[in-house]
């Protein structure tokens, strides 16, 4: 089972959402650290860190013997990764989403495809918890070839949680594509309420069930609980507005450990989500 | 009027070379766009009819990434032998050199006013991109 942990909103607590469910799991569970621009799961859950693998994406090489500057390859491309009009193509790799269709249209093969190092995936064995978390590399303006690297982590039995990027945008899409369960994390204001909507909107166009977990609730308003109630969208979870919580998760402390009073909250989201039945759609 | 550094800058092209200014108007008054990439528009001046042409960038402002490049491909397909901008960056500098157009960075206010100082040699070839690229 896969259960990705989203938000459309930044800082509303994935994070926390998501290791402290990885640590109650236990056993096996693998968790994977989407956040590939800044991933910090490990902070929460130290352990003995593999060797960094390096990840890669084809981009394209002209051989410009072979090249008669037809510009066929500059017309397929979206991006402007590699660019001719009667002069021999230049290539901007960084442009570039790997889709390899250049090599493919072009008519006299003079392109080949050749790897460009995007970033990196790093495996820590974390007291029962796996977690791999990619990392992307400083410049590097696409994330989402790097998030499906670090997704086709995930084991074919068992459970995998998927701490995703903030936002609703490709990075997101490619983090929570082909989960079981989407949980949505927010809180209850109106930043918390419109990005919400945002996100539900996309889980659903992917098809996907989905719970919401409120974090901070007690703060802000009730249009967050009427906009579930409406949707018919199930409340997994409700965090308190605690600020012992904040400053354990500033520590890089784990909620369960640190406030046990909170573990009961955890655990039922956890037996929540284990047992989510799949005919709840959102 | 001093041809030398013209016809230098024009690399022998001069009298039938066009010229693209980054211009946030559609005539010669019009404010010289600061952006190359995503510049509001281009006039093509023909040095040898005077005649001016507006061209759109509909392509570039709509583009997430490689708006340079797009900007620098609708200028060199429009025929320009140079182009004259405030800025432009590394990716577009790259496509213009490739494609044989001159870059010239000037502070000129106007579109006008740039085509002046072009036309009295006072303007320098650019060797590289004026700014980063994003």
């Amino acid at each position: 089972m896969i259960v990705a942990i989203a938000s459309g909103k930044g800082g509303t607590g994935k994070t926390t959402v998501a290791v402290n469910l990885a640590r109650l799991l236990g056993g096996g569970v693998h968790l994977l650290d989407c956040d590939v621009e800044e991933p910090n799961d490990h902070l929460f859950l130290p352990g003995t860190n593999g060797a960094a693998e390096p990840v890669t994406l084809p981009v394209p090489e002209v051989d410009q013997q072979r090249c008669d500057a037809c510009g066929a390859c500059s017309d397929f491309c979206a991006y402007h990764a590699i660019v001719s009009f009667g002069i021999k193509p230049l290539v901007f790799p960084e442009l570039c989403h790997g889709c390899g269709g250049c090599a493919l249209v072009c008519p006299r093969q003079a392109i080949r495809e050749v790897p460009r190092r995007i970033g990196e995936i790093r495996t820590v064995e974390a007291g029962g918890v796996t977690l791999v978390q990619g990392r992307i590399d400083v410049g590097v303006p696409s994330s989402p070839p790097l998030i499906r690297a670090v997704r086709a982590r995930a084991p074919a039995q068992g459970m995998t949680l998927v701490d995703a990027p903030p936002g609703t945008s490709c990075p997101v899409v490619a983090a929570v594509r082909g989960a079981d369960l989407v949980v949505l994390v927010t809180e209850p204001t109106p930043f918390g309420l419109h990005d919400l909507e945002l996100a539900v909107a996309l889980v659903r166009e992917l098809g996907i069930p989905c719970g919401v977990v409120i974090n901070r609730a007690g703060s802000g308003d009730d249009r967050v609980h009427a906009f579930c109630r409406r949707e018919g969208l199930p409340i997994l979870a409700q965090i308190p507005d605690d600020r012992r919580i904040a400053e354990a998760c500033s520590r890089g402390r784990l909620v369960v450990e640190a406030l046990p009073e909170y573990e009961p909250l955890f655990r039922q989201l956890s037996g929540r989500v284990t047992h989510f039945a799949p005919t709840q759609r959102c | 009027m001093n041809a030398g550094p013209r016809s230098a800058h024009a690399k022998g092209k001069d009298s039938s070379m066009k010229i693209a200014f980054t211009a946030a108007g559609t005539d010669l008054a019009a404010p010289l766009d600061d952006r190359f990439g995503r510049a509001a528009g281009f006039l093509l001046y023909d040095l040898e009819t005077g005649a001016v042409q507006s061209i759109g960038n509909e392509q570039s402002l709509t583009a997430a990434h490689g708006a340079g490049i797009q900007a620098a491909e609708t200028v060199a397909r429009a025929g320009a032998g140079a182009l004259v901008t405030r800025h432009c960056g590394p990716k577009a500098f790259r496509v213009l050199a490739a494609a044989g157009v001159t870059v010239f960075n000037t502070d000129a206010a106007t579109v006008g006013e740039a085509l002046e100082l072009y036309r009295a040699g006072r303007l320098q070839p650019a060797a590289a991109a004026d700014v980063e690229g994003s």
